[in-house]
């Protein structure tokens, strides 16, 4: 399958059909595996990370879910496409950097994605929308059952499965979800949220991983610990967190709603002026008002039929989506007009927010109370 | 360009770190320079950025001057990287890597997936040992008979073993 057949399809986790998909945008779970007695790719030298990559690469092609796949070793993608694979969760930035001696291999679904010779000689992640982790779990841990049988990994009884960092051994198990809250966040209760969430082992981070910043009001919620659990453990563990997390975000919402409709309103209003009449935007602001678009079509200020197109959105406009559309490399400057014009665009027919269903729904809260002035 | 450790902020500090003739670089972003005390590049190590200070103590607790047989790999290379080099680092290190797995981990071992390898070798094990125990039970009450047929079962397992 080629580069562009894998731009056209969207994938399945940006159609967003899971179950809780309106919070939940995406569940993944990676697990990290090694050969016996190779050098760990950080480690090893060009000569032996080709060596380890001729020896698993067949191995992978030749899974039955990877039938018809996209596999390219990483020196034949150009720095755009890679940025577009990392765009869509599909390679991780440490693996974009990677060249001789690496590869990524994804199916066509694009719910299943195996980087060789990332830090570890297998990473293999399996990606769905919304809450799913139970069956992303299922789907990986399935592949890596497969390849066991013909690879030789590196195990420990006591430790379990061996990676090149420490934070990874035992499972070798990260498990994660992508939320959108901006709820607790306009609620000013997030902080609240991420706290109690780390103080159960559990890591919250943004957008892109490890020391991102959460733009768009989007975090990932990930187990810290892979040794001393077991892999359905870790995933049911978070899923219960999870959904705890999306009822906060519900009662954030009503509460809002109730208690400060001005400020929702103004904040859905904003957002819809300045994305329909912009000329310059950067991703990062467009992230945070097209987060603002999807929490009006939550709330019902826009139309539910319009929903694939702001989620769709979300995607484009990153730098890499908008560059790849445009077949040109841009500046930082011809993009934030490029990006504002693809909204504009796709905004052109976008009715004005409706705010009577959300005053409706004020009405019905327990404490009905118009909108006043705070 | 971005801090290595928060990768929020510009980074502003630039370090150079030359060991044992190689060479590392980090950059950090002023907050983060500080909470880490680079101020000071002296004291200072890649392992106790990536992993948290204490890491490169941790692991300097064994041996020192410990070589993996298998790759190569030393404690300095840790020091440097936070990574380890093979799977038998894991063996190399294990003294210095308990500590640092217990700080870091929940427990220190691992309850989930067995590969179906493992899962045969743990087999084969449990089978020896209780074959094992047989045998000294036969030996003792003096019942040389089902002791020599004992016998012949363990060799076919340890033949089955390296197979």
């Amino acid at each position: 399958m080629k580069f562009a057949n894998l731009m056209s399809t969207g994938g399945e986790w940006l159609r967003g059909e899971g179950p809780h998909h309106q919070i939940v945008i995406s569940s993944r779970v990676r697990l990290a595996r090694n050969l016996k007695q190779r050098a760990f790719p950080g480690w090893a030298k060009k000569a032996e990370r080709t060596s380890i990559l001729e020896l698993i690469k067949p191995r992978v092609e030749e899974l039955p879910e990877m039938q018809d796949s996209f596999s390219e070793l990483l020196q034949d993608l150009s720095a755009l496409e890679k940025q577009v694979l990392v765009e869509r969760h599909l390679i991780s930035r440490e693996h974009a950097a990677k060249s001789v001696g690496s590869a990524v291999i994804m199916n066509r679904r694009q719910t299943l994605s195996i980087m060789i010779n990332e830090e570890d000689h297998l990473r293999m992640q399996s990606i769905r929308s919304g809450l799913q982790l139970k069956s992303a779990f299922k789907l990986v841990d399935k592949v890596d059952s497969a390849l066991e049988s013909k690879l030789d990994f590196a195990f420990d009884a006591k430790l379990g499965y061996l990676t090149a960092c420490p934070t990874n051994v035992g499972t070798g198990m990260r498990a994660s979800a992508m939320l959108h809250l901006p709820g607790l966040v306009l609620s000013e209760m997030i902080n609240q949220v991420i706290q109690a969430v780390n103080k159960i082992g559990l890591a919250v981070r943004g957008l892109y991983g490890e020391g991102t910043e959460a733009m768009g009001n989007l975090f990932q919620i990930s187990n810290q610990h892979t040794l001393g659990d077991k892999e359905d453990e870790i995933v049911s563990r978070l899923s219960k967190v999870i959904e705890t997390i999306i009822e906060k975000e519900h009662d954030a919402r009503q509460m809002l709603i109730q208690k400060k409709s001005n400020t929702l309103w103004d904040q859905i209003g904003r957002a819809y002026g300045v994305l329909t009449f912009a000329h310059a935007m950067t991703s990062k602001e467009a992230l945070n008002l097209l987060s603002i678009m999807k929490l009006g079509i939550d709330l019902g200020a826009f139309p539910e039929d319009r929903r694939l197109p702001i989620d769709e959105l979300f995607i484009e406009t990153q730098p890499a989506h908008l560059q790849k559309s445009s077949q040109q490399k841009l500046n930082a400057e011809e993009r934030d007009h490029l990006r504002a014009q693809i909204i504009r665009e796709r905004l052109r027919v976008f009715p004005k927010p409706d705010i009577t269903k959300l005053a409706k729904e004020s009405e019905n809260g327990s404490a009905p109370e118009p909108p006043t002035n705070e | 360009m971005l801090c290595d450790v928060c990768k929020c902020n510009d980074a502003t500090v630039f370090l150079t770190q030359i060991t044992e003739g190689k060479m590392q670089k980090v950059n950090l972003c002023d907050a983060c320079s500080k909470e880490k005390g680079v101020q000071d590049p002296t004291g200072f190590a890649l392992a106790d950025l990536l992993l948290g200070i204490g890491a490169a103590e941790e692991i300097e607790k064994g041996a020192s001057s410990q070589k993996c047989p298998m790759c190569g790999f030393t404690q300095a290379d840790f020091k440097k990287t936070g990574r380890l080099g093979c799977s038998v680092c894991y063996v190399t290190f294990a003294e210095g890597l308990g500590s640092l797995l217990k700080a870091m981990h929940k427990g220190t071992e691992h309850v989930g997936k067995l590969p179906q390898r493992a899962h045969r070798e743990v087999e084969l094990d449990d089978r020896m040992r209780a074959l094992n125990e047989d045998l000294q039970k036969a030996v003792a009450e003096e019942n040389y008979e089902s002791a020599a047929a004992l016998r012949d079962q363990i060799k076919q397992l340890e033949h089955e073993k390296a197979v």
